[in-house]
């Protein structure tokens, strides 16, 4: 075995992507932000922890190709390079599907540790993709975490989990838990943005958000019709062509960096009435 | 948008289309496998593994499983890296 030198160690990052509420974009974030990564030459891993009813593969486009699982590799049945699937856009991006068929017992506090250390020694950003709720799947996926990314849509019942959601985090956590240990860093993504809404009043706006939740703004990432669209095929939405949420996640995942990015929101190019009347649609 | 049930649009695949083609496959095949599916291919490779150890010594990290799904048929891919001049065991335990 040789070492070598030139090369710098792997980051070894753990990134939760989490809401407590379900159908805010946590899946389609995790999608895109590791992609996003990714494309900027970190290597980049992204698990799914919502054991039971694994989607990341089909957000991610390889559910075809999923042999082994997560769950696999906890209990011993396979190692962690056969479950890992290299993604065929991107050569720094791999995805770690979970089971379909098992429940969410099988993720054990020393099986996750033991496959998150694992990943750390290869992988500079390990993106966890949080199942909804917050029980097991949940407490697993950001218990390791040393940041996270609190998913929030601008509506009553998504901002009252993202709460609950950071006092989890900031009490339940390995990081919590060890003293001495910076807390977790906390950001929120606010998705599903109505700038029509917010104007005419509907909507909370961004100030309204954070305000209430008390923590650092991450990016703002706008109602797309990009994202269903890159959903229906299988491509994370940074991949999938300009639209104002692929530049949205571009921009959160500078920020995620350390970058200084002013923040904005970009609409979709709206069609031109002839496009529009000739129904084509991009 | 059509006029009077006429549309312009131009008939092409469309991402709806893609998306309900891609969700066909991927059911058809959990709905056929049951619970136990995936199971099978972990003994499947240690067993491969074993048989193959009684004539040449491999690796556990030499072996590669891939599978690619499609709509009628899927591939099972299985790599096995021999180790080069790697050695017979001797005298096959019958």
């Amino acid at each position: 075995m040789t070492t070598q030198l030139m090369e710098e160690p792997p980051l070894g990052r753990v990134i939760v992507i989490t809401s407590g509420k379900g159908g805010v974009g946590k899946t389609t974030s995790a999608a895109a932000i590791s992609a996003g990564l990714a494309q900027r030459g970190y290597k980049t891993v992204v698990i799914d922890f919502d054991v039971g009813l694994r989607n990341l593969d089909m957000t991610m486009g390889c559910e075809r190709r999923v042999v082994f699982d997560f769950i696999n590799v906890i209990q011993g049945d396979a190692r962690l390079k056969q479950a890992l699937i290299r993604d065929k856009r991107i050569e720094t991006l791999s995805i770690l599907p979970t089971s379909q068929t098992r429940d969410k017992d099988a993720l054990t506090k020393e099986g996750v540790e033991t496959v998150l250390n694992e990943l750390k020694e290869d992988f500079d950003y390990i993106i966890c993709d949080s199942p909804a709720g917050i029980e097991r799947g949940a407490q697993m996926a950001m218990y390791f975490a040393d940041e996270a990314v609190v998913v929030t849509n601008p509506e009553v019942s998504s901002v009252r989990d993202s709460d609950r959601v950071l006092g989890l985090l900031s009490s339940q956590t390995k990081r919590a838990e060890t003293e001495g240990a910076d807390p977790i860093k906390a950001q929120v993504l606010l998705t599903r943005h109505d700038r029509g809404r917010i104007d005419s009043g509907e909507m909370m706006t961004v100030e309204d958000v954070l305000e209430i939740l008390a923590v650092p703004l991450l990016g703002i990432v706008p109602e797309s019709q990009a994202v269903l669209r890159a959903s229906n095929v299988g491509t994370p939405v940074v991949l999938d062509g300009p639209s104002g949420a692929a530049t949205a996640y571009e921009d959160a995942v500078a920020r995620l960096i350390g970058e200084e990015v002013q923040m904005r929101v970009l609409a979709d190019r709206r069609p031109g009435l002839f496009q529009r009347l000739l129904g084509r649609t991009a | 948008m059509s006029f009077f049930g006429f549309s312009f649009k131009p008939r092409r695949a469309t991402s709806a289309q893609t998306a309900k083609d891609r969700l066909q496959v991927l059911l058809a095949h959990e709905r056929r496998g049951g619970s136990t599916a995936p199971d099978y291919l972990s003994h499947l490779q240690s067993e491969i593994v074993e048989v193959i150890r009684k004539y040449v010594e491999v690796d556990d990290e030499g072996v590669d499983i891939r599978m690619e799904k499609g709509q009628d048929v899927s591939c099972l891919e299985i790599n096995i890296e021999l180790p080069c001049g790697a050695t017979a065991v001797r005298g096959t335990q019958s």
